[in-house]
């Protein structure tokens, strides 16, 4: 049981390149489950990698229970990882797998294997399977092995890098589930790296978002989604993304789509204040609701993507002819090449600077 | 149009079918004239080492002849010190190579060490001299060193002529090792004897086996260091196939049959080897 911080954190590959990790704070709490999420070249692998030991940090430095672990060996940090590929070794059974960092430790026999046994039963794993090669086993199975190898060291922290990815979409619905249950189980602290935010959002206790190897928010999934502090944040959360789309500003709103949409007296001050001419209006495809041509907002429907419970509607806009997505009921969405107009509540629409990306008014 | 249509989907039209056919009929018969080319110079030795001498060396070559084991009889008389010379100095080098090779492959492949290209290139530059040019100073060198005429001289000359391929081949065996594995390795805590022996060697013994083969044949069939640096205690298979030939009269068939059994362990090692053989030479072509 431990807390892990980042304080810092640098990591720089090639010296003219930009950093991989660039001065990364963050503080994980004991027993908690915190998720890093972002596109591939974030640097959320090489931030796990960093605190794993298996890439060295240019500054800054990383603790683990308030003991500073900057350089120490990863063998001696008690943690256990789980890698994307489960890295398994091939010529050893699944026992032997389990059981090789408990012998790396010279843990008696009878101990080792009281706790594999132990650790294939909390993950449901048939004893028959352990004396099987990691060959024989399907994919969901070589999974729960690596899973299994982590388990039974009893690390403080664990570490998974993108564990599910290699799992078909059910299997990785129903894996997803397990992992938190057993996190919340253990009460082990666990760093978990992924580029999937529906799985970012729902394993966190908490969710750091990276881009471009810096922290750009790092919060509750609940107020990542509801309170995102930039443009980048209010895109990658939540799935279909946030219509984020460009607006010139008037008197009392912003203008878009043939019609001034109004916004609150705080955005507006912040936008003045800050001289802006133009803002960058995020609505949420939820947000946008049908309004049987009474709304403000119009456009033409161009596809329909019907989900079941709901519908998926792209809509070009009137005036600036872009593209936007709402979420309708399933029953009767209107149809391809339908007018429609939509209204907004202004509270539920965000605003960000052109320039920076920054939430304004908030 | 539909009705003719459908037979054109499931049967080849004749003349297509005539070609595709024609086209493995063809490969197969290249590739057995090829393997009957190889063969022939190999099985024509084996069954001169059955003929009688009088018989082996008529023209035309005749193919009826009464079968005598006489020859084989002469070759195994004769042949114990150096069957053993030649056991002790292959098995003894090859050991050498795999114990020296295995970690300077390891220092080259999964943990690089500084200038890792340079030293790759001076292995393999060993062998760009020729033999011929390093003989001289080589005798000197064995003639000081009291080990002209020794086994051991053969172990370490052996050893330092198949190191250079050996280091190459394992080399190219470790690099097909996940990355992820030597980290889950570091992660669970094994030192780097522990990652070699439990981790690493599992997956590349089938390209071990296929690299110690490849040094068995090259130490076995060694003749121009034998023949130059030894004379008696250490003379090898090879050598006694020269000795076959005597300076007068007829030797085809006694050469035959000395050829015959020197060829036998090499074939019957690889035989064994097979499997491996064929998962080592193809490694890193299939994941």
């Amino acid at each position: 049981m431990a807390e892990v911080r980042y304080v810092q954190a640098t990591r720089v590959y090639a010296k003219d390149a930009p950093p991989a990790v660039d001065a990364l704070d963050l503080d994980i709490k004991d027993g908690e489950f915190m998720v890093l999420v972002g596109p591939s070249g974030s640097g959320k692998t090489t931030a796990l990698r960093m605190l794993a030991g298996l890439e060295p940090l240019d500054g800054g430095r990383i603790e683990i229970g308030e003991k500073d672990v900057t350089w120490v060996q990863p063998k001696d940090r008690d943690i256990a990882m789980v890698f994307q590929n489960y890295a398994l070794y091939p010529s050893k059974t699944v026992a032997e797998n389990m059981g090789f960092a408990l012998k790396m430790q010279h843990v008696p026999k009878d101990e080792r294997t009281r706790r594999v046994l132990q650790a294939a039963k909390l993950l449901d794993l048939d004893e028959k399977l352990l004396d099987r090669k990691p060959k024989a086993l399907s994919g969901g199975q070589r999974q729960r092995v690596a899973m299994g190898r982590a388990i039974v060291r009893e690390p403080r922290v664990f570490l998974m890098d993108e564990p599910l990815s290699n799992l078909d979409a059910k299997l990785r619905v129903q894996t997803r589930s397990q992992i938190a249950e057993l996190q919340r189980r253990l009460g082990i602290t666990t760093v978990y790296v992924t580029h999937d935010q529906v799985e970012a959002m729902t394993m966190g206790h908490r969710v750091a978002v990276l881009s471009g190897g810096k922290l750009q928010q790092c919060d509750t999934p609940r107020q990542l989604y509801d309170n995102p502090v930039n443009q980048f944040v209010a895109g990658f959360i939540g799935s279909p993304a946030m219509n984020l789309q460009t607006a010139p500003l008037t008197d009392g709103g912003a203008r878009l789509a043939g019609t001034v949409i109004p916004l609150p007296t705080a955005v507006r001050t912040a936008a003045s204040q800050a001289g802006l001419r133009e803002l960058v209006i995020g609505i949420r495809p939820e947000h946008l609701h049908l309004a049987d041509g009474t709304g403000e907002i119009k456009g033409e429907v161009m596809l329909v993507e019907e989900l079941g419970a709901d519908a998926l509607l792209h809509v070009r806009l009137a005036e600036s002819g872009n593209q936007v997505v709402a979420r309708t009921e399933g029953r009767k969405p209107p149809a391809p090449g339908q007018d429609v107009t939509f209204r907004v509540q202004p509270d539920d629409i965000f605003a960000f600077d052109p320039a920076t990306g920054a939430r304004i008014g908030s | 149009m539909s009705a003719s249509a459908v037979p054109a989907r499931t049967r080849m039209p004749g003349p297509q079918r005539f070609r595709e056919m024609s086209n493995t009929v063809g490969w197969g018969v290249v590739a057995w004239v090829l393997g009957i080319a190889f063969f022939l110079p190999v099985l024509w030795m084996v069954i001169t080492a059955f003929k009688p001498e009088s018989a082996a060396e008529t023209w035309p070559p005749r193919f009826t002849f009464s079968p005598t084991l006489a020859e084989f009889r002469l070759v195994f008389s004769g042949w114990g010190p150096y069957v053993t010379h030649s056991a002790i100095a292959t098995i003894g080098s090859t050991i050498l190579v795999l114990l020296l090779g295995v970690p300077a492959a390891y220092a080259l492949a999964v943990h690089p060490v500084k200038r890792w290209r340079d030293g790759l290139f001076f292995f393999i530059s060993t062998k760009m001299l020729p033999i011929v040019a390093a003989i001289g100073p080589l005798y000197v060198i064995a003639l000081k060193a009291h080990l002209l005429d020794s086994i051991w001289l053969l172990i370490i000359l052996y050893t330092a002529m198949n190191l250079p391929l050996a280091i190459w081949m394992i080399r190219s065996f470790m690099l097909e090792v996940p990355g992820e594995m030597l980290e889950a390795a570091r992660l669970d805590g094994a030192g780097r004897f522990r990652e070699i022996t439990e981790v690493i060697m599992p997956v590349v013994s089938p390209g071990l086996v296929s690299t110690a083969l490849i040094c068995v044949i090259f130490a076995w069939n060694e003749l121009f260091l034998a023949l130059n640096l030894t004379v008696t205690n250490a003379a090898t298979m090879p050598m006694y196939l020269i000795s076959s030939v005597p300076q007068e009269g007829l030797y085809i068939a006694h050469l035959s049959a000395a050829a015959t059994v020197a060829s036998v362990p090499v074939i019957i090692v690889g035989w064994i080897a097979q499997r491996s053989l064929v998962r080592g030479l193809s490694m890193g072509a299939i994941k």
